[in-house]
Parts: structure tokens; C-alpha cells; sequence
């Protein structure tokens, strides 16, 4: 099960996905939320069916009673289904997460935080 | 279950809590973070899996040990990884189309395909393909005759489903890399067909 992504040749003429491509992810966190989930599964920190679990139930809950004002976004579910599993296992507690959150959320505007990676996930048609 | 993202607290930043949290517990690092974004969205993409769609229709002791075991056969040329691990050929001919869904959530062969695209994890293809696959499928601009039998698989955990595609007339003179240029992810998907070059 070790994911071996990082090994397969993938060279070729062929542009990247674009040729047929959509966006991948509509906004950079999206990018972020998936590589911190893949990077986890992949040094086996969380198992990918445990976390996929979380993720069909977070769907599925979803789907059976949406909250009015928010439109589905999956990469949404697919947060919460990683602090999920992550909360499950005794990593990271939810409350932590939130109150880092909290913490970052009141940070000045046009603070530098040092961190500002994502940007360059941006891509175009 | 946990509580959803605070009102005021926008999901841009909870992701960025989560992963500071888990670099500073030693669980995560940012560069192993940054490779796996930068594999799917640059490397990894349908040109994966257009270039066994090709290799099948050029070779067809491929083509053979592909329908057998699809995820060996796709291993031979070095496509493997997390959601790969079980991917199963089906054929469309012209009197067999096959589509794939994933009707509880988005299971896909990430290796072949790269990352699903919006549609594919949109509750609207994940429930209509399923029940009218035909409309589904017209809109898409696949048209089919009364004739063909449309079949719906499901992929799962347990199996990822991936199409062989109908080799388009006009291509007999064409190199096995003319042909990977071709295929489109939709046609990989069963949604679409190749367009003939």
C-alpha cells in the first residue's frame, strides 16, 4: 500500500492535464487540504480507507440534510472528514484545530505570517 | 462527529491551523505536503492512462494481460499508487458502452486519470448517470443508438473502474504516442467517446 506516485515516469509530450482540464482545485487551501491528506496516508500517519470512511459519511450527511445558506463544496467534507479521522485517532483534538483557527483568524490584515504557500496552485483555463 | 468550521473562521484558515498543527507534531511536513499537490496537479493527469489506452490498441498481447489484470498491466508502465491498486478494464465497443461513477463519494484511478474533475464528485452526475444514463450521456454529446447496451459500474474501495475506449476510424497510420494524444479523460471515463483526429 506505500504510494510510490513520486516514482512513476510521467514524461512525454503530452501537456499536463490541461489539454482536457477543468480546474483542479477552485482555490488554494483545496490544494492544501488534499496534500496534507495525501502526505498523511502516505506515511501511513492515517490509513486512506479510514479517512475515506469519514469522507462518504461527511457526504452523505451532507447530502441528507444541506444547510441552506452553504453550498456543497467538497473539499469542505473533505476537511472535516481529515480532522475527523484525525480526532479519532487521538492526533489532532478538533478543538485544538479550532482554536488555532481562532487564533490565526483575529492575525492583523497584511500580516506576514511566513507561510503563505498555495498561491502558485492558481491555474488557468 | 465533530462540529462544523466556526461561523467567522473561513476554511482557508482552519486549513492552514490543521496543517501547522500537524507539522508541529512531527505528523506532517510541508515539503512532503507540497510534492503531493504539485504530483496530482502537474504530473499525474489522463495522460497516464491515455498512454495504456494506446499501448492496448497497438499491442494486443497488452491489450490481453490489461483485461486480465488491469492493475498489473497498468503497473508495467510504472502507473501505481494510492487508489490504483485495484482498476478494472472494461471495454466499450460499438455495442457496449460502459460508464463509471462513484456514487457514494469519488473513488477514481488517480494514477491513470489524475485528480477527478468537478463533475465527476457533483451530486447531480454521481445520482442521474446512475438512473438515466442515456440523457446523461447525450448531453455530454454521446449519442446512442437504441442498440447499445449502456452499463453503469460503480467504482468503490474495493475496485476502480477504468474504460477502454473505442479506437476512432482514420487512426490506422498513426504512432502509439499520435494515438495518447487522442484520448481524452472524458472518453477514460465513459462519458464521451474518442473524437476521431
Amino acid at each position: 500500500m506505500t504510494a510510490v506516485v513520486h516514482e512513476l515516469d510521467v514524461e512525454g509530450p503530452a501537456a499536463p492535464p490541461r489539454a482536457n482540464g477543468e480546474l483542479v482545485f477552485d482555490q488554494p487551501w483545496q490544494g492544501r487540504a488534499f496534500g496534507l491528506a495525501m502526505a498523511l496516508t502516505e506515511r501511513g500517519v492515517v490509513a486512506y480507507d479510514a479517512f475515506r470512511d469519514h469522507l462518504i459519511a461527511r457526504i452523505a450527511a451532507w447530502e441528507a440534510d444541506p444547510p441552506g445558506d452553504e453550498p456543497y463544496s467538497y473539499y469542505a467534507q473533505w476537511l472535516q472528514a481529515l480532522e475527523d479521522v484525525l480526532a479519532e485517532q487521538a492526533l489532532i483534538a478538533t478543538a485544538d484545530v479550532v482554536a488555532r483557527a481562532e487564533a490565526y483568524a483575529v492575525r492583523p490584515a497584511g500580516h506576514d505570517h511566513g507561510h503563505e504557500h498555495g498561491h502558485d496552485h492558481d491555474h488557468h483555463h | 462527529m465533530t462540529s462544523s468550521p466556526q461561523p467567522g473562521i473561513d476554511l482557508a484558515t482552519r486549513t492552514e491551523a490543521l496543517e501547522s498543527l500537524l507539522v508541529e507534531r512531527g505528523l506532517a511536513d510541508a515539503k512532503t505536503i507540497e510534492t503531493f499537490i504539485g504530483i496530482y496537479e502537474t504530473q499525474v493527469g489522463p495522460m497516464n492512462g491515455a498512454k495504456v489506452v494506446a499501448k492496448a490498441w497497438t499491442d494486443p498481447e497488452y491489450r490481453a494481460r490489461l483485461l486480465d489484470d488491469g492493475t498489473a498491466a497498468v503497473a508495467e508502465l510504472g502507473f501505481k499508487g494510492p487508489q490504483g491498486e485495484h482498476v478494472v478494464v472494461l471495454v466499450n465497443t460499438p455495442t457496449t458502452h460502459n460508464v463509471v461513477v462513484c456514487t457514494l463519494c469519488s473513488c477514481y484511478p488517480w494514477p491513470l486519470l489524475g485528480l477527478p474533475p468537478s463533475w465527476y464528485k457533483d451530486g447531480a452526475y454521481r445520482s442521474r448517470v446512475v438512473k438515466e444514463p442515456r440523457s446523461v450521456l447525450a448531453e455530454w454529446g454521446t449519442e446512442l443508438g437504441a442498440d447499445v447496451d449502456v452499463r453503469v459500474h460503480d467504482s468503490s474501495s474495493e475496485v476502480r473502474y477504468f474504460i477502454l475506449p473505442e479506437r476512432p476510424a482514420g487512426t490506422e497510420s498513426l504512432s502509439e504516442a499520435e494515438l495518447a494524444a487522442l484520448v481524452t479523460r472524458d472518453a477514460m471515463v465513459g462519458v464521451a467517446k474518442v473524437p476521431a483526429p
